[in-house]
C-alpha cells in the first residue's frame, strides 16, 4: 500500500505540473499588452504599459516567465484577483466553503439517491418501474443545470416565493456584518458556524438557500450513478452464482440486495472519479445562476473579465482534488474488492 | 465487400437496427432529431431571413430592453432588446448543428486516429500522449474550455474550437482501450501473416470493431456539447449580442424570469421557449445514444 501512495504523490506532482504548464501555455497565447492590462489599476498606469511589461518580464520567453511564476507560487505568492479585489490566495480561502458546503450536502443524496434507484430498476428490468426511472435520468442528464437552476428560479422564487437566490437573506447578512463579535466564522459556512455560535436561525436561513441549489444538483447529476448501478445489477443478476443461491432457496430480497447489489457496487466506485469532475462543473452553473459567491461562480466571473491569475490558480485547485479523490477512490476500491492488489 | 444478405457483417447490422428500432426511446429520439433537421434544413423557408448576408442574426424591432408577448407578428414573442423570438428558435437550430457536429467531427476523427495509431503500435508515442491525457483529464471538460475560450478572445466559434480541443481525450481514451484488446486477437494476426499492411488492418479489421463505444459517446457527446457552449454563451463567452444562439437566448432571458409582483411568471416565454429547444435537441441525442448502448452492449445485447 505505502509503495503505491508514494507513487500516486509523484504523479500528483507530475500532473499539477503539467496542467500550471498547460494552462500558462494557453493564457500566453495573450499579447503582453493584455497581459500588462491586468496589472493596471488606474488610467495613468494605463500609458506606462510598456513600462509594466519590461518591469514584470511579460515579453521574455516562456520558461523565463514560467519560472518566475513558480517562484512566487512556491513563496505562496498566487497574484492578484480583479474579481475579488484581494490576493487569490486570501479570495480562496473566502469563496471556498460555499462551494464545499453545497458538496457536502448534495454528494450523500447524490450517492444513495442514485444507487437506490439504479438497483431499482436494474432488479425491475424491462418493467414499467424500470422505464419510468430510466426515462427520469434520461431527461435529467439531458438538462442543463443552468436552465433548470433558472426554471426552478423561476417557479419557486417568482411564483411561490418560497425560496430565493444567494447565500443568507439580507437582514442576517447585515447582521453578521454589523456584530463581528457575535458571530465567529469558523469554517464559512453558514449552516455550520451557525449551529456552533449557537444561532439556528441562521443556520437554518443558510439550509433553505440550500434547498433548491442542491434539488437542481441531485437531479442532473444522480443520472449517472444510477445508469451504472443499474447495468452492473443487471450484469451481477445474471451470473451463476445468483443462479445457485436461488437454486438453494435463498429469498429475493437476500439475492437482491446481500448478493447482487453489493457486487454491482464495484463499477459505481470506478464512475466516482467523473462524477467529482461532473460536480465540480455543476457547481459552476449551479452557483452562477443561484448567486452563490463560491469557487464556480469566481470561475466564471473571472473567465468573462480576464482574470488570469484566477484561471490558474482554479485550474491547479482541481488538478489536486482530481488526483487526490482518484487516489482515494483506488484505495477504496482495493479494500471493497480482495481481488484487486494495488501494484 | 459482397452485401449480399447472408454477409455475417450485414446480418449484424440488421440485427442492430432491429434491436434499435424495438427500444421506443429511440424511436422518439429519431422522430425529435428528425424534426430538429428538417427545421435546421428548411431556416430559411420558415423564417426568412431579414440580413441576407448574416441570417443568423435575430431581427429586431427596437431596443426596448422589456419582452413582449406573443403576438401576430412575433408567434413566440419578443425577448429582451426586442429579439424575435421563433426567428431565433428557428435559426438556433442550425447553430446547435453546427456546434455539436464540428465538435464532435473534429474530436472524433482527431481522437480516433491518435487512439488507433497509439493503441496499436504502443511504444514512445503511447506513452507520450496517454501522459499528455492524463495531465488535460485533470480539469474538467467546462473549465479547460473556459481557460481556452478566455485565451482565444470570446465567439460562438472560438467556443467550438475550445471544446473539439478538450473533447478529444475521450475519444483517444476509449479507442485506444478497445483496440488495445483487439491487437493480440486471431484475426488480426491472421491479417499480418497474410501480408495485409497497417493501415489496412486498422481500418478494415480493427476499427469497425472499435467503433461502436465511439458511435455512442459521440451521439451522448453532440447533446451534452450543445450544452456546454450554450452555458459558455450564457456566461458571456459566446457570439455577438443578437446572434441565434439558444445560450445567448437564455441569457437575455435571464433578468426577465421573474416578472412584476402581480404577475411573476408574465415573461415565461422568453425562457421557456429556447429553453425547451435546447433540452428536446439534448434529449434527443441522449436517447438515441441510449438506445445504441443497449443495441451494442455484448453483454446484454442477445438477451
Amino acid at each position: 500500500m505505502l509503495p503505491f501512495i508514494i507513487r500516486r504523490f509523484f504523479f500528483l506532482i507530475f500532473v499539477l505540473f503539467g496542467v500550471s504548464v498547460l494552462i500558462f501555455g494557453i493564457l500566453m497565447t495573450f499579447s503582453p499588452e493584455r497581459r500588462a492590462a491586468a496589472y493596471v489599476t488606474t488610467p495613468q498606469q494605463a500609458k506606462d504599459i510598456p513600462k509594466i511589461i519590461k518591469q514584470f518580464g511579460l515579453d521574455d520567453p516562456f520558461y523565463h516567465q514560467y519560472f518566475r511564476w513558480i517562484k512566487e507560487v512556491a513563496k505562496g505568492n498566487l497574484g492578484w484577483s480583479l474579481v475579488a479585489a484581494r490576493p487569490v490566495g486570501e479570495a480562496f480561502w473566502r469563496y471556498f466553503p460555499v462551494t464545499l458546503e453545497m458538496n457536502l450536502f448534495a454528494a450523500p443524496i447524490v450517492i444513495f439517491f442514485g444507487i437506490w434507484l439504479g438497483s431499482v430498476s436494474g432488479i425491475h428490468r424491462d418493467t414499467w418501474v424500470d422505464h419510468s426511472t430510466r426515462i427520469f435520468a434520461i431527461i435529467g442528464w439531458s438538462l442543463p443545470t443552468f436552465l433548470f437552476a433558472l426554471i426552478l428560479l423561476m417557479v419557486f422564487y417568482g411564483y411561490f416565493q418560497a425560496f430565493s437566490p444567494g447565500v443568507l437573506s439580507d437582514e442576517l447578512t447585515l447582521f453578521i456584518i454589523d456584530n463581528p463579535d457575535k458571530f465567529t466564522p469558523y469554517t464559512g459556512m453558514y449552516t455550520i458556524d451557525g449551529i456552533l455560535n449557537g444561532r439556528l436561525d441562521i443556520a437554518l436561513d443558510g439550509l433553505h438557500h440550500l434547498v433548491l441549489p442542491i434539488i437542481t444538483y441531485v437531479i442532473v447529476v444522480v443520472a449517472l450513478n444510477m445508469r451504472v448501478m443499474r447495468s452492473g445489477i443487471i450484469e451481477e443478476l445474471s451470473k451463476d452464482y445468483v443462479l445457485t443461491a436461488r437454486a438453494k432457496g435463498a429469498d429475493n430480497k437476500t439475492v437482491n440486495f446481500k448478493h447482487a447489489r453489493r457486487n454491482a457496487l464495484l463499477p459505481v466506485v470506478t464512475v466516482a472519479g467523473q462524477l467529482v469532475a461532473l460536480s465540480m462543473e455543476g457547481s459552476v452553473s449551479v452557483e452562477v445562476v443561484y448567486n452563490r459567491h463560491g469557487i464556480g461562480w469566481w470561475l466564471a466571473e473571472s473567465a468573462t473579465q480576464l482574470d488570469m491569475p484566477v484561471l490558474m490558480c482554479i485550474c491547479l485547485f482541481m488538478g489536486v482534488v482530481f488526483v487526490i479523490t482518484n487516489l482515494i477512490l483506488d484505495i477504496m476500491y482495493a479494500v471493497i474488492d480482495p481481488r484487486i492488489r494495488l501494484n | 465487400m459482397a452485401t449480399n444478405k447472408f454477409h455475417p457483417r450485414w446480418r449484424e447490422f440488421k440485427f442492430t437496427l432491429h434491436r434499435i428500432f424495438r427500444n421506443p426511446s429511440a424511436i422518439i429520439g429519431f422522430m425529435l432529431l428528425f424534426c430538429f433537421m428538417a427545421v435546421a434544413m428548411l431556416a430559411p423557408v420558415i423564417a426568412p431571413p431579414k440580413n441576407q448576408f448574416n441570417p443568423y442574426m435575430m431581427p429586431h424591432k427596437g431596443y426596448s430592453p422589456t419582452p413582449k408577448p406573443p403576438s401576430e407578428q412575433n408567434i413566440f414573442g419578443t425577448t429582451s432588446g426586442q429579439y424575435d423570438i421563433f426567428y431565433g428558435a428557428v435559426w438556433g437550430t442550425r447553430t446547435a448543428f453546427k456546434i455539436g457536429l464540428f465538435v464532435v467531427l473534429i474530436a472524433g476523427i482527431v481522437g480516433i486516429s491518435l487512439g488507433a495509431i497509439a493503441g496499436y503500435y504502443g511504444g514512445l508515442l503511447d506513452e507520450i500522449l496517454m501522459r499528455l491525457i492524463d495531465i488535460m483529464w485533470a480539469i474538467p471538460t467546462l473549465v479547460l474550455a473556459m481557460a481556452i475560450v478566455v485565451a482565444f478572445g470570446r465567439g460562438l466559434d472560438k467556443i467550438m474550437i475550445a471544446l473539439a480541443l478538450v473533447q478529444w481525450r475521450w475519444y483517444v481514451r476509449v479507442i485506444r482501450s478497445e483496440i488495445l484488446t483487439l491487437r493480440d486477437q486471431d484475426f488480426v494476426h491472421a491479417a499480418k501473416l497474410m501480408g495485409v499492411s497497417d493501415f489496412i488492418i486498422i481500418t478494415r479489421h480493427i476499427l469497425p470493431n472499435a467503433i461502436y463505444p465511439v458511435l455512442i459517446m459521440a451521439s451522448m457527446d453532440m447533446g451534452s456539447m450543445v450544452i456546454t457552449a450554450a452555458f459558455l454563451s450564457f456566461v458571456g463567452l459566446g457570439a455577438p449580442k443578437g446572434y441565434a444562439d439558444w445560450g445567448q437566448m437564455v441569457a437575455l432571458a435571464r433578468n426577465y424570469i421573474v416578472g412584476p409582483v402581480d404577475d411573476p411568471l408574465r415573461f415565461w416565454y422568453t425562457i421557456v421557449i429556447p429553453g425547451a429547444c435546447i433540452i428536446l435537441f439534448v434529449l434527443a441525442w441522449n436517447l438515441i445514444g441510449d438506445a445504441l448502448r443497449d443495441a451494442f452492449d455484448p453483454k446484454l445485447r442477445r438477451r
